[in-house]
């Protein structure tokens, strides 16, 4: 189940999905987590808007707890940033507190947006990376990036003037700072082992 | 590290890809769509579609291309021509496209971009900028497809767009446009290092040096090319290669979307 709360990337999210081959049920009430097998959190913009349009449709507890309840989460780019403690993005807003850390701007001296291709360095073995090999190129595009407390979740970060945080796996929750659904076939391969870990029939 | 980006770009007018394409293995080469699902297979790291329909009265051609693309594309791509308010912008983002571009209407109306900016963020809104370096040695920005002078200046008027909220400019130079010959390197310097955004340069692609050059001499971020792509004549890995072995950084696998599930 794919989460709607007005979200940028929500059609492109939505396709990849179903090019690796699943039937996405897409909702915007928090009721429709409760059957879901897993549930993927979109986002681009910023952290502000992000935060006041899942408060508005009454998002937050309810992600809280699914999460809480280990059960299979992706958060994509601001699906990712949206569950640190808190992001400096605009001033200082107060995130969803699912992982620890901050969310902070990218040091000067590079061209920001980091928007691009980059190279995505794998720390530890994941169900996630199946079939990706090490060192494949994702897509992003982001000015802000998360500085995790807990450095043990990152299973895997790309270099940009500084070590930054590309994908987070905590349990059964994982969050990437790239764009799948726009990184090419490896990025497909992302949403497909996602699926297959979490899916009986891998269809979602 | 950061990849440098090859971004190919099609003409559109309604609906059909101008500027003749030449791809013996595709059914229709006309057809957009199937163009850009070739080049995503091909390894080009980006797309632009701009739409040169003289009358943007009736868009449902573009949306439907829009559309379709984002149906069978899985990389970024950018959508622009006759975008003149929020409104029009939101309609291609809602129908896929990852960003959209500008030109003639942001000197027109310049908080346009910060409208846009605001409303659907900075990554997604891309200023094109058309520029001549003059007799005099001025860089001056030119609207409505190149053909009408504004007395702006290149490097200010760039400076301008990334305050108001622009996250990337895409550069063509008027002088290079079209001659296949060479980026223009002074220009695009001049406003890569004006900015602290990325920087795509355009105009007068002929073959993997100039991409080469645009990138170390010009110091852009991305390259875009039409037409030494649409023959056929320069594969897009056989250019990426080269510009590796210059020393760039290139995204080069090229995973086949069949091979990964």
């Amino acid at each position: 189940m794919i989460l709607d709360y007005g979200a940028g990337n929500l059609r492109s999210v939505i396709r990849a999905v179903e090019r690796v081959g699943a039937k996405p049920e897409v909702a915007s009430v928090a009721a429709a987590m409760d059957d879901a097998d897993v549930v993927i959190l979109p986002g681009v913009g910023a952290a502000a808007d992000t935060m006041r349009n899942l408060r508005e449709r009454g998002l937050v507890e309810p992600i809280r707890e699914y999460i809480d309840a280990d059960r299979p989460f992706l958060g994509v780019c601001m699906g990712l940033q949206a569950l640190m403690t808190v992001s400096e993005e605009g001033g200082e807003h107060p995130c969803l507190d699912v992982l620890k850390g901050r969310v902070v701007r990218l040091p000067e001296g590079r061209k920001i947006p980091h928007m691009g291709w980059n190279r995505v360095r794998q720390h530890r073995l994941s169900p996630l990376f199946e079939c990706i090999p090490d060192e494949a190129h994702f897509y992003f595009v982001h000015s802000y990036y998360c500085d995790m407390a807990n450095p043990e979740e990152v299973v895997a970060s790309t270099e940009y003037g500084t070590d930054v945080t590309a994908v987070v796996e905590r349990g059964r929750l994982a969050a990437t700072q790239f764009h799948p659904e726009k990184s090419g076939a490896y990025g497909l391969r992302i949403y497909r082992n996602f699926l297959l870990e979490h899916c009986a029939n891998g269809t979602g | 590290m950061l990849t440098k980006r090859i971004i190919a770009c099609f003409d559109v007018d309604q609906g059909r890809v101008v500027k003749g394409v030449s791809f013996v293995e595709l059914r229709d080469a006309g057809d957009p769509v199937e163009l850009a699902t070739l080049y995503d297979h091909e390894g080009i790291d980006e797309l632009v579609f701009l739409d040169i329909t003289a009358s943007h009265e009736d868009r449902s051609t573009v949306v439907d291309m829009v559309r379709r693309t984002a149906d069978r594309v899985f990389i970024p791509f950018t959508v622009g021509g006759g975008l003149r308010s929020d409104g029009d912008m939101m309609l291609m983002l809602e129908s896929g496209a990852d960003k959209i571009t500008i030109n003639t209407a942001a000197v027109e109306r310049p908080e346009l971009i910060s409208e846009g900016a605001y409303r659907f963020g900075s990554q997604c809104i891309v200023v094109a900028i058309d520029a001549r370096t003059e007799p005099d040695g001025s860089m001056q920005v030119y609207t409505h497809g190149g053909r009408r002078p504004t007395g702006i200046d290149a490097v200010k008027w760039a400076r301008e767009v990334v305050e108001r909220g622009a996250g990337e400019i895409m550069l063509t130079s008027m002088n290079t446009d079209g001659h296949q010959d060479g980026y223009d390197i002074p220009l695009t310097r001049a406003v890569s290092d004006a900015v602290g955004v990325p920087v795509i340069a355009s105009g007068g692609a002929g073959n993997a040096q100039h991409m080469i050059d645009a990138i170390t001499e010009g110091r852009a971020d991305a390259v875009l090319a039409a037409s030494i792509f649409h023959f056929g004549t320069h594969p897009i890995m056989d250019v990426k290669r080269q510009m590796q072995a210059a020393g760039i950084a290139m995204r080069m696998e090229h995973a086949d979307y069949d091979d990964v599930f």
